[in-house]
């Protein structure tokens, strides 16, 4: 008897094994059934995109769609851990993932499927952040980059009517605040060790007119421009402006910070602007100010590509209907109705009244700054690059070296990196 | 008579399948998911697996190991680890004694105090983590409000914002949760004290702190060698508090060997980079452990 039990519980363990490792996609009806993954955040969520799948699956009543959510933190191990199997068919990237994921054959090389007419109405920058060496490795879907928010009530007490233009013009203005006792710090950044500070060092270099990687791909990090972007940073932290504690925030404490009316300054994310506006979140309602990322004497303020873009893996089973898929979640129609949460990728939908609606200031300050958008290095070895870019420029933020030695030591590294 | 023997036989054999039926389940899952993943790590470490390579796959035997040797930051973040493990223990090791001196008394109480010292160790480290992390928030954490309200400090800190600081910010984090652990393991053998050699050591005029030193301490011996070879294998593996609060930050300042090893493979694509270093730093552990057993045998000789 007992060895009866003992055996029936081996079989149904060893069952279990063997059903866990299989994984059925297609039904018996002839459904197909695509995973999908997708990040867990504000634009987007989670109810969002099961609203469009539930919509999609009607239009296409033999493809089944099982979306995962994951915070972007866990993202990342879990494309690569499931790429090359197929275990999902669809998955979300960041922009600085394409190279690699690309070069290592993570996803599949759709460049064809976009017509030209398509591909000119969407920013360049959305196109970039889906493309390795021009070729095309998923459709773009959320547009997204830092802005530069203010205060404006901070502003308008400090005597400045509008926002700055140039980096020297917001110093002057954060001066003016100081002193005055409006704000101790009236900057903050999202400047701790993370992907976080590449984002907001990309854009300074950028707007200081420099650039981390040359056009072929070779490391120019130590560059004059480069320089005086990192001295800036440090100078502000220095002086007092930039608030000390961004050496460890990430974008939700800058947006804490900002949204309890602490700093009058502070690069994020577009999604800050509601969340900002919203009295459940925020003290500093209707007193927020968006405008593009200040420049410097003789370049465009520049900021950083955050787009993300959807892929169809190499091991995917489904490659067609995950197109599908694709297509309609990155289509005119669903990004027009849900603008109100991400803004489109689409450059005619920004002419839309309804468009425009959901929020005339982000529609106002996004037209110009996704006409500038830098990318972060389109290199495979990124990774690295950010990971050495951080620890050095964190420590010359914290004054343990100087910037000319935190740059040429990542330059040095950088040049190993690039000819392995 | 006769026909004994044959059932017997008969019998042992399937005794035998069965033995075998019944293990096979967990034979399988063994060999999956610890005897397969170690082997093909230790494959890793001598292939080139770096993804973006155009090398790819070829077999380089000992060069990933030699290289990582060779690296300067590899030895800081084995320095930095090390720190970590002996700092947290020896804080732990010490706390732990005197709570479970004190828990041992026969105060009013004892069960619910006894009860709730375990709370910090139940609770997750991925929580612990987390927790810890809005206490040290310099704009609105706990420590900060608690402190300045003290009048201990006059403007809210930056309680993770500097290397040094933060690592041993991050220590104190783990030696909440882990104090619990250790003070269990000293309360169960106080338990089995012999007082009466107490008693004759007050008779004979010994004060409190001779007491503790010439009796308590030589007596918890063999139960402190077994907490740090616990711990030390605990320690050195550290990896979900960093992720929950730094995340290897400020400049490297709380990098450890695994979160090294974690943030190579999947950040960097470097498989064998990061297969190399959990070798390393199982090897490491191995090494220490064999020097505490041997520290343990000739305890015991003596």
């Amino acid at each position: 008897m007992k060895k009866a039990l003992l055996t029936l519980l081996s079989i149904i363990l060893l069952a279990g094994i063997v059903a866990g490792c299989s994984t059925s996609s297609s039904g018996k009806d002839g459904k197909v059934t695509i995973n999908a993954l997708f990040m867990k955040q504000a634009g987007y969520s989670e109810e969002d995109v099961k609203a469009i799948t539930k919509e999609f699956e009607n239009k296409n009543p033999s493809i089944k769609v099982k979306p995962t959510f994951v915070p972007y933190e866990a993202l990342e191990q879990k494309i690569q851990t499931s790429a090359p199997t197929g275990g999902y068919d669809i998955v979300i990237i960041d922009a600085p993932w394409t190279a690699k994921f690309a070069k290592a054959g993570f996803v599949k090389e759709v460049s064809d499927k976009l017509t030209d007419s398509n591909r000119s109405d969407i920013f360049a920058g959305a196109i970039d952040s889906v493309s390795y060496q021009d070729k095309l490795y998923g459709m773009p879907w959320l547009n997204d980059t830092k802005f530069l928010f203010y205060n404006t009530d901070m502003l308008k007490q400090a005597g400045f009517d509008n926002p700055p233009n140039t980096w020297d013009e917001l110093l002057t203005q954060a001066k003016a605040i100081k002193d005055k006792g409006i704000s101790d710090t009236p900057i903050v950044g999202s400047w701790a060790q993370a992907e976080a500070l590449i984002c907001d060092f990309t854009a300074f270099t950028s707007s200081f007119g420099g650039a981390l990687v040359d056009e072929n791909g070779k490391p120019t990090v130590n560059s004059k421009e480069n320089l005086a972007a990192l001295t800036f940073m440090t100078q502000s932290l220095k002086d007092g402006l930039t608030n000390s504690k961004s050496t460890q925030y990430l974008e939700e404490d800058v947006r804490g910070v900002f949204s309890s009316g602490k700093a009058a300054f502070a690069l994020n994310w577009t999604y800050m602007y509601n969340m900002a506006n919203d009295p459940k979140e925020s003290s500093v309602v209707g007193r927020v100010g968006i405008a593009p990322v200040p420049g410097t004497q003789g370049h465009n303020g520049m900021s950083v590509n955050g787009g993300m873009g959807l892929s169809v893996t190499k091991g995917s089973k489904h490659a067609d209907e995950a197109w599908k898929y694709i297509q309609y979640l990155s289509s005119k129609d669903v990004q027009k109705r849900f603008a109100k949460n991400a803004l489109p990728i689409w450059k005619s939908l920004y002419e839309d009244q309804d468009v425009v609606k959901t929020g005339p200031e982000v529609v106002e300050a996004s037209k110009v700054q996704y006409e500038n958008l830098e990318n972060r290095p389109r290199v495979p070895w990124y990774g690295e690059l950010s990971t050495e870019l951080q620890v050095s420029v964190q420590k010359a933020l914290l004054g343990e070296i100087t910037p000319e030695q935190a740059l040429d030591s990542v330059q040095k590294k950088a040049e190993e990196i690039a000819s392995k | 008579m006769f026909y004994k023997g044959e059932p017997i036989m008969k019998k042992q054999l399937s005794e035998q399948r069965f033995a075998w039926l019944v293990i096979a389940p967990a034979c399988v899952i063994v060999f999956g998911i610890v005897i397969f993943p170690l082997f093909t790590t230790f494959i890793y470490s001598l292939k080139n697996m770096d993804l973006t390579s155009s090398q790819y796959g070829q077999w380089v035997w000992l060069q990933n190991y030699l290289e990582l040797l060779k690296d300067k930051e590899f030895w800081s973040t084995t320095g930095r680890t090390a720190y970590f493990t002996g700092v947290s223990l020896t804080v732990e090791i010490t706390l732990g004694i005197f709570i479970a001196l004190l828990l041992n008394e026969d105060i009013k109480g004892k069960t619910f105090l006894r009860t709730i010292i375990i709370i910090p160790w139940a609770v997750p480290t991925i929580v612990n983590g987390a927790m810890w992390k809005w206490i040290y928030h310099p704009e609105y954490g706990a420590l900060n409000a608690l402190l300045t309200q003290l009048g201990l400090i006059d403007h809210y800190q930056s309680w993770l914002g500097s290397p040094w600081l933060a690592m041993n910010m991050i220590i104190i984090a783990d030696v909440w949760k882990m104090t619990p652990l250790v003070v269990l393991f000293f309360l169960a053998s106080l338990q089995l004290r012999n007082l009466s050699i107490y008693e004759a050591a007050r008779v004979d005029g010994a004060n409190i702190f001779q007491r503790f030193y010439h009796l308590t301490i030589p007596f918890l011996k063999p139960t402190i060698l077994v907490i740090i070879v616990v711990r030390t294998m605990e320690a050195f593996k550290v990896f979900d508090i960093i992720y929950a609060t730094t995340r290897g930050g400020p400049a490297n300042g709380t990098l450890t060997l695994t979160y090294d090893a974690y943030l190579k493979s999947f950040t960097n694509l470097q498989y064998s980079q990061g297969a190399t270093i959990s070798y390393l730093i199982a090897f490491m552990i191995l090494t220490l452990t064999f020097l505490y057993v041997k520290v343990l045998k000739s305890e015991g000789a003596n």
